[in-house]
C-alpha cells in the first residue's frame, strides 16, 4: 500500500506543487489525464474522489483553490490516503494560516521539506502539526543551532512535547453539541441524531495525567449506581490519539496526557429522539397563479430557563421570486437574492416561545420551463443555546495530576447547536 | 517567505545566469540561485544541465539548502547517473554525522535515487542506520529497505537486509515496528511471495505495538494483521480483543483496517453470541463513518455494501442513517440510495419509499432517476408493497417532469413483468405520456408495454404507427421492441392495419438496415409467420419467466476477497485488486484461494458432486460414453427464439482437444472443451494419468477466469474416482451462467485452473476456447 506521488494542481489541473515518493508513475502527464478524466466523468455525472484511469489510481480533495492529489499504481488503502490528505492540508493550513495556491508558491521550500517528512516511500509517517513545527521551522522562526528531531516523533507520545512551562495551569472544556435533524414535508422527524465533542484547550505544565469523567450509562450501570444519577448512553465514541483506548476499553477510563493547546477529546452520537428544539413550519398558500404567501410558525421547545442566540433561519424562495415582503413578530427578515432564500434572523429566542413570519412574493406569469422546477431546497436553521446539553452530558470531574504537584484549573462550558438542520418544504 | 519571487525569472537565457549565480561567492546569493531552479523545476522546467553547479552546493550545514540540493538529486539522478556519482561521498558522510536528523536524511534520499551505481554505495550505510542508536533513524532506514527492494531485490537478499527487516519487528521503539511491518509489506508485494510470516508469536508482538505507535503505524499493523490465519477459535478471540479498542479512533482509516480484522476473524469463532455480540459492535462505528469528510463517507460506504452483502445483520435497523441530506455531494447520494436499497424490507419499506419520493422531485437529474428505479426495485422484491410503490409512481408521473416520466415508464415495464395481470389498469395514464418520451431505453419500454397489452389498448395500433413514423432514425434497441411489438400486435389483432404495419416493418428490417440483429430477428418473424403463424404465436406469445428482484449481489468468491480489503481501493472499486494492478501476484493468490475454498468447503458439509464416468484403461482421447445432461437453465431469450438445440447434437462429446499436454512435465494430460446440452453449458475433460505407479484421486478443484459468458462452475469441487496409471477418466462439469462475471473483455478463450490433490500434480492451468458454435 503506497502512493506514487502527491500533487497540488490549480482549478485548471496546472501542478501548483508536486513529490514523487517512489518515481513508478510519469508525472509529467498525470496532472493532465487526471483533468481529463475528472472533466469526462464530471459530464457523466460519476466523478467520484476517486478515480481509476488504466492502471492508475486518482485520490484527490478539492480544497480552497486547489486539488490535492494522490496518485498510485497499488492497492493502496484509500481510507488512510484520503484521512493523509485531509492531514496534509491540516499541517499546510497550521504552517501558511491558509492554503491556497498563492500561499503555497510563497512557501513551497517549506512545503517541500514538510512533504519530505510526512510520508516517505508512498507511506504516511508523521502527521503532527505541532510537533513538526519544533524542527521544520519558517525562515521567522529559524534558529541558528541546528534541528534534531524531537523524542514526541518517535515516542509513544508522538502528540506532546517535553518541557512545556506555564504560570498558570489552566485546562478549558467545551463539551458542544450539534443536533442534525431531518423533517419531512408532512411534519414527522425522519432522522435526529447529537453529534457532541469534548473540544479542550489544555495550557499545562509538563507531562500531565489527566482524567475525565462523564455520566455514561455504560460506566454506571457497570458500577451498579444506574438510576440514581441521569446517565447518558453514548452511541460511539471517538477519542484524540491520545486517550488510552485499552483501558477505556477495560473499565471506560478517559485517561490520557494531552496535547499542548486546542484538540478534539472525544466524539460522541446519540441517535436518540429528542424533541426538536427550534420547530418551524411553513404554510404556503397559493392565492393565484403569480400571489404566493408564506406564513411561518417557528416554536421553541426547550425549557425556558435556556435561550437560543444567533437563530438563523433560511426558508428558500423560488428562484424566480418576484419582490417579496415580509413582516415578523420577532427579529429581521431579509431577501438574499444570491441564495435564493428569505433570510429570518432572531438574535435571542427564549424557550416556550412562538414567533411569527409571513412573507408575500409574485411570480411570473409566464411560467418557466416544467422541467426547471425541481422541489425547494429544505428550510434550514441555526442557532445556538449556551449553557445547555442537549444530550444532558455533564463532565463529573476532570483531574490533572503532574509530577510537580502544581493545581490546574479546569473550566467546563456546555453549547448546543444546530448542526444540520434540515425541514423540508411541501 | 514569498517564495513566490522565485518562480518570476522566464526569461531567455535563465540557464547560464542561473549557472553564474550558483557558482557566485556570496551564500546568501548561491541558496537563492538554488531556490530559483528548484522553483523552475516544479513548473516542470528542464533545470538538469546545471547538474554539477547544484550538486557543488550540497556540502553545507544549511540544513534547508541541503534539503533542497537532495530534492533537485531526487529528480536528475536517473538524466544524470554518472554525474550522481559525485553526491555518494556527501550521502556517506552525512549518514555518519551526529545529527540523527542528517543520518536520516541521507539514507532516506539515497534510497530514491534509483541509479544503481549509487545503490551499491548505499548498503554499508543503510546497515548503520539499521542498527541507529536512535528510532528515528531506524524508522527511516527500515523503510529504505523496501525502496532498495524495489531497485534491486537480489541485494537486498544476499546482503542479509531481509533478516534485519524482521528483527526490526521486535524492536523497543513501536514505530520502528510499524515501519517495518509496513516495509515487509511492500517488498511482499514488490516481490509476490511471502516474506511476512504471521505467527501466533508476530502477531502478538505487532498488536503490542499497536497501543503505542502512531495512527498511521496502526493502519499498517491492522493491514498486515489481517492476512494471519488463526489456529483455531481462541487465538482469533485474542485478536478481536486486542483490535476491539481501535473502534473508538477518531482516525477513519484505523477504524475501517480494525473493522476488516474483525470481521476476519469473527469466522473462526464458532460461539454464535460471541459472533452476534461483535457483530452488533461494529454498527455504531460504521454510521459515525458517515459523519466524517465527504470523500471518507464516499469510501465508507463502498465498504459498507461489501459488509452488509457479507453479514446483513450489522446495519439491518439502521436505514435511517442513510438518508441522503440536501447537501450530500452527488457520489455520497448515489452510494447512500445504493444502501438503502440492500437494507430496505417489509418493516421499513413505507418511511424508505417516501424518502425515495421525496429525492425523485429534487433537482440532480441523475439521482432522481436513480430515486424512480429504487422505487421499482422496492416494488419488484417486496411483493407486499408493489401497490403503494406503484401509487408513488403515478403520482411522479402526474408531475409531467419529462426525465421522472420517462424512468418511471422503464420502471412499470419491469413491474409489470414481475406481477403480470395485476395492474395493468394503469396503461392508460402511461398511455397519456406518450408523446414526452425521446429516450431510447423509456420508448423501449413503452413500446414493449402496448405490444404486450395491444389486446387490451383499443388504438394500440394507432400508438405504435406513431412510433414506427421515425423507425429508421431510432437506436437498434427501440427497433428490435418495435418490432416485437408489432409481430405481437398482428398475431393478438390479425387485423389489416397490423397487417400492414408488420409489411412496413418487416420489409425496411430485411431490406434497409445495416444491424445484422435486426435483420435477421426480421427473418426468423417472417419465415414462422409465413409458415406456422400458429409456431409464431408459441415463440412469440410465449410465457416469460418470472424476473427476481435481487439487487446486483458481489459474486461470494469476490466478496471473501473484499473483505480482506475492506478500506483499499480494491473496496471502493468493488474489483479485485489484482484487475488493476498489474504485478504477478495473481498466480499465488489463486492457489491459495483454491486451498481455502476446499477447507471451507468440507467445513460446510458434503459439497455437491459432479458425475463421472470411468472409462477403461486405455489411451486418453478414445469415445466417452453418452454423459446424462445436468438441470436445464431457465430460457434467457424468452420470447424471442424458444428454439431448442437438436437433441442428438449435445450427446455424443467430440474427441476433446488436448488443453495440458504431456509436455508439460505434470504426469497428467488433459483434454477439454466446453459444449453445451438442453440450454446448459457444460465443461467435457479427460483427465489423462502417465504416471507408472500413482493413482490420481478426486476430488478435484476448480475454478474459472471471468469470461465473456459468465461461466461459472455449479459446484468448485469436482468427484473423481481413481484413476489408475496409464488409465483415463472422462469428467462433465456442469456450469451455470451468471450475469455479473460475464467479461466480454475477456475473449473468447475460457481459463481454468484445476487443482490436483496429488501435491506433485498441483495446480493446473489451461484455456479452452469458446467455439462460437457453443453459443446458446
Amino acid at each position: 500500500m503506497s502512493v506514487s506521488a502527491i500533487l497540488f494542481l490549480d482549478q485548471r489541473g496546472k501542478p501548483v506543487l508536486q513529490r514523487d515518493y517512489r518515481g513508478d508513475v510519469p508525472l509529467a502527464k498525470v496532472a493532465e489525464r487526471f483533468i481529463a478524466k475528472l472533466n469526462e466523468l464530471e459530464e457523466t455525472g460519476g466523478a467520484a474522489p476517486i478515480l481509476l484511469d488504466g492502471s492508475l489510481s486518482y485520490l484527490y480533495v478539492q480544497y480552497s483553490n486547489l486539488y490535492v492529489l494522490a496518485v498510485t499504481k497499488t492497492n493502496v488503502n484509500a481510507a488512510a490516503t484520503l484521512v493523509f490528505l485531509h492531514k496534509l492540508i491540516e499541517i499546510f493550513k497550521h504552517y501558511f494560516h491558509e492554503l491556497e495556491e498563492e500561499s503555497l508558491r510563497d512557501n513551497f521550500v517549506i512545503a517541500f521539506e514538510l512533504l519530505d517528512e510526512v510520508m516517505d516511500f508512498g507511506c504516511p509517517q508523521f502527521t503532527e502539526a505541532k510537533i513538526l513545527s519544533e524542527f521544520i521551522k519558517t525562515d521567522a522562526h529559524r534558529m541558528a543551532v541546528q534541528a534534531r528531531p524531537p523524542m514526541a516523533v518517535t515516542n509513544a507520545v508522538s502528540w506532546r512535547q517535553e518541557g512545556l512551562h506555564y504560570k498558570k495551569n489552566e485546562v478549558f472544556l467545551d463539551v458542544v453539541e450539534s443536533v442534525n435533524l431531518l423533517v419531512n414535508s408532512n411534519g414527522t422527524v425522519v432522522r435526529s441524531e447529537v453529534v457532541g465533542a469534548l473540544k479542550m484547550r489544555a495550557y499545562l505544565s509538563g507531562m500531565p495525567e489527566c482524567k475525565c469523567g462523564v455520566n455514561d450509562k455504560v460506566l454506571f450501570e457497570a458500577q451498579g449506581r444506574s438510576g440514581r444519577q441521569k446517565a447518558v448512553d453514548l452511541e460511539d465514541m471517538k477519542f484524540h490519539q491520545c486517550v488510552r483506548l485499552a483501558s477505556f476499553e477495560r473499565d471506560r477510563t478517559i485517561s490520557f496526557i494531552p496535547p499542548d493547546g486546542a484538540f478534539d477529546l472525544m466524539t460522541y452520537r446519540l441517535s436518540q429522539n429528542i424533541k426538536p428544539l427550534i420547530w418551524v413550519e411553513c404554510q404556503v398558500d397559493k392565492h393565484s397563479r403569480s400571489r404566493t404567501e408564506y406564513v411561518v410558525k417557528a416554536r421553541s421547545q426547550f425549557k425556558e430557563r435556556s435561550t437560543a442566540t444567533s437563530v438563523e433561519i433560511l426558508l428558500p424562495l423560488p428562484p424566480d421570486a418576484i419582490s417579496p415582503t415580509v413582516r415578523t413578530s420577532q427579529g429581521s427578515a431579509t431577501y438574499a437574492p444570491e441564495k435564493d432564500a428569505l433570510v429570518w434572523k432572531i438574535k435571542n429566542f427564549p424557550g416556550g416561545r412562538e414567533f411569527l413570519l409571513r412573507c408575500k412574493f409574485g411570480l411570473p406569469s409566464v411560467a418557466a420551463e416544467e422541467e426547471a422546477q425541481g422541489r425547494l431546497p429544505p428550510i434550514k436553521v441555526k442557532f445556538e443555546i449556551p449553557y445547555y446539553s442537549v444530550s444532558g452530558i455533564q463532565i463529573r470531574y476532570l483531574k490533572v495530576i503532574e509530577r510537580s504537584g502544581y493545581q490546574a484549573l479546569p473550566w467546563v462550558r456546555y453549547l448546543t447547536q444546530a448542526g444540520s438542520y434540515e425541514i423540508r418544504m411541501s | 517567505m514569498a517564495d513566490a519571487k522565485y518562480f518570476s525569472t522566464t526569461k531567455k537565457g535563465e540557464i547560464h545566469e542561473l549557472k553564474l549565480e550558483l557558482n557566485a561567492v556570496d551564500k546568501s546569493k548561491k541558496k537563492d540561485a538554488v531556490k530559483k531552479v528548484i522553483a523552475a523545476m516544479t513548473v516542470g522546467k528542464d533545470v538538469s544541465p546545471l547538474f554539477p553547479d547544484v550538486i557543488n552546493q550540497m556540502q553545507t550545514d544549511d540544513m534547508e539548502l541541503k534539503k533542497l540540493v537532495y530534492l533537485y538529486l531526487i529528480n536528475y539522478a536517473k538524466t544524470q547517473p554518472d554525474l550522481a556519482i559525485m553526491a555518494v561521498n556527501t550521502f556517506v558522510k552525512d549518514s555518519q554525522d551526529p545529527n540523527p536528523l542528517i543520518r536520516a536524511l541521507a539514507v532516506r534520499t539515497m534510497g530514491c535515487i534509483r541509479v544503481d551505481k549509487i545503490t551499491e554505495y548505499l548498503c554499508d550505510p543503510l546497515h548503520r542506520c539499521l542498527k541507529d542508536e536512535d528510532p528515528y533513524v531506524r524508522k527511516t532506514a527500515a523503510v529504505c529497505v523496501a525502496k532498495l527492494y524495489d531497485i534491486s531485490a537480489e541485494l537486498v537478499e544476499d546482503r542479509g537486509f531481509l533478516d534485519m527487516l524482521k528483527d526490526l519487528l521486535g524492536d523497543a521503539n513501536p514505530m520502528v515496528v510499524a515501519n517495518a511491518v509496513a516495509a515487509l509489506s511492500e517488498i511482499q508485494e514488490l516481490g509476490g511471495k511471502p516474506v511476512l510470516d504471521l505467527t501466533l508469536g508476530t502477531v502478538s508482538k505487532l498488536l503490542r505495538a499497536l497501543n503505542e505507535c502512531t495512527e498511521w503505524g496502526q493502519v499498517f499493523i491492522l493491514d498486515s494483521v489481517v492476512n494471519y490465519m488463526p489456529a483455531d477459535a481462541k487465538d482469533a478471540e485474542a485478536v478481536v480483543e486486542r483490535v476491539l479498542p481501535r473502534l473508538q479512533h477518531a482516525n477513519a482509516a484505523v477504524v475501517l483496517s480494525a473493522i476488516k480484522v474483525i470481521l476476519r476473524n469473527i469466522q473462526y469463532i464458532g460461539d454464535e453470541s460471541v459472533r452476534t455480540a461483535l457483530l452488533r459492535k461494529l454498527a455504531p462505528p460504521l454510521v459515525t463513518l458517515l459523519g466524517s469528510e465527504p470523500e471518507l463517507q464516499y469510501v465508507a460506504l463502498r465498504n459498507i455494501s461489501i459488509i452488509i452483502q457479507a453479514q446483513p445483520s450489522v446495519l439491518a435497523n439502521d436505514v435511517k442513517v442513510f438518508f441522503c441530506k440536501y447537501n450530500d455531494p452527488s457520489y455520497v447520494k448515489m452510494e447512500k440510495l445504493d444502501i438503502m436499497m440492500r437494507l430496505v424490507n417489509e418493516r421499513n419499506i413505507d418511511q424508505v419509499l417516501l424518502e425515495f419520493k421525496e429525492y425523485a422531485t429534487e433537482v440532480d437529474v441523475d439521482f432522481v432517476r436513480k430515486a424512480v428505479r429504487a422505487i421499482g426495485f422496492c416494488a419488484i422484491s417486496i411483493q407486499s408493497a408493489a401497490e403503494r410503490c406503484i401509487n408513488v409512481l403515478l403520482e411522479l408521473i402526474q408531475t409531467k417532469v419529462n426525465y421522472v416520466v420517462q424512468e418511471s415508464i422503464i420502471v412499470i415495464k419491469d413491474i409489470f413483468r414481475r406481477y403480470p395481470n395485476r395492474y395493468e389498469s394503469i396503461i392508460g395514464t402511461l398511455c397519456d405520456s406518450l408523446e414526452s418520451l425521446d429516450e431510447p431505453e423509456a420508448k423501449a419500454s413503452m413500446v414493449w408495454i402496448i405490444g404486450e397489452y395491444s389486446e387490451r389498448i383499443d388504438n394500440a395500433d394507432e400508438l405504435l404507427e406513431q412510433f414506427l413514423e421515425t423507425f429508421p432514425e431510432e437506436t437498434a434497441a427501440v427497433q428490435l421492441a418495435l418490432m416485437t411489438a408489432t409481430v405481437k400486435l398482428f398475431l393478438k389483432k390479425p387485423m389489416e392495419k397490423p397487417q400492414q404495419l408488420i409489411q412496413l416493418v418487416l420489409t425496411y428490417a430485411t431490406q434497409e438496415t445495416d444491424n445484422p440483429d435486426l435483420r435477421d430477428r426480421a427473418y426468423i418473424y417472417w419465415r414462422l409467420l409465413s409458415t406456422d403463424p400458429e409456431a409464431a404465436k408459441d415463440v412469440v406469445l410465449a410465457e416469460k419467466p418470472t424476473i427476481s428482484g435481487a439487487q446486483d449481489s458481489t459474486d461470494p468468491a469476490l466478496l471473501e476477497e473484499l473483505l480482506r480489503e475492506l478500506g483499499t481501493l480494491a473496496s471502493v472499486y468493488h474489483k479485485p485488486a489484482a484487475s488493476f494492478v498489474s504485478k504477478m501476484r495473481l498466480a499465488v493468490h489463486r492457489a491459495d484461494d483454491l486451498a481455502a475454498a476446499a477447507v471451507r468447503g468440507s467445513q460446510n458439509g458434503e459439497p455437491e458432486m459432479t458425475s463421472v464416468v470411468v472409462v477403461e484403461a486405455s489411451q486418453a482421447g478414445s469415445a466417452p460414453t453418452a454423459i446424462a445432461a445436468p438441470a436445464a437453465m431457465p430460457d434467457l431469450l424468452g420470447d424471442l427464439l424458444d428454439v431448442r438445440a437438436p437433441a442428438g447434437a449435445m450427446s455424443a462429446a467430440p474427441d476433446l482437444p488436448v488443453v495440458f499436454g504431456e509436455d508439460k512435465g505434470k504426469g497428467v494430460v488433459l483434454r477439454a472443451a466446453l459444449t453445451h446440452a438442453a440450454d446448459a453449458y457444460i465443461l467435457q475433460m479427460s483427465v489423462c494419468n502417465l504416471s507408472m505407479d500413482v493413482p490420481i484421486e478426486g476430488p478435484l478443484l476448480i475454478q474459472f477466469n471471468r469470461n465473456a459468458l459468465g461461466l461459472a462452475p455449479a459446484s468448485q469441487s469436482v468427484s473423481l474416482d481413481a484413476v489408475l496409471p496409464g488409465a483415463t477418466a472422462v469428467v462433465c462439469v456442469p456450469l451455470v451462467q451468471r450475469q455479473e462475471l460475464v467479461a466480454p473483455d475477456q475473449g473468447q478463450v475460457l481459463q481454468v485452473a484445476l487443482k490436483f490433490p496429488r501435491a506433485d500434480v498441483g495446480v493446473l492451468y489451461f484455456a479452452s476456447p469458446i467455439a462460437s458454435n457453443v453459443h446458446l
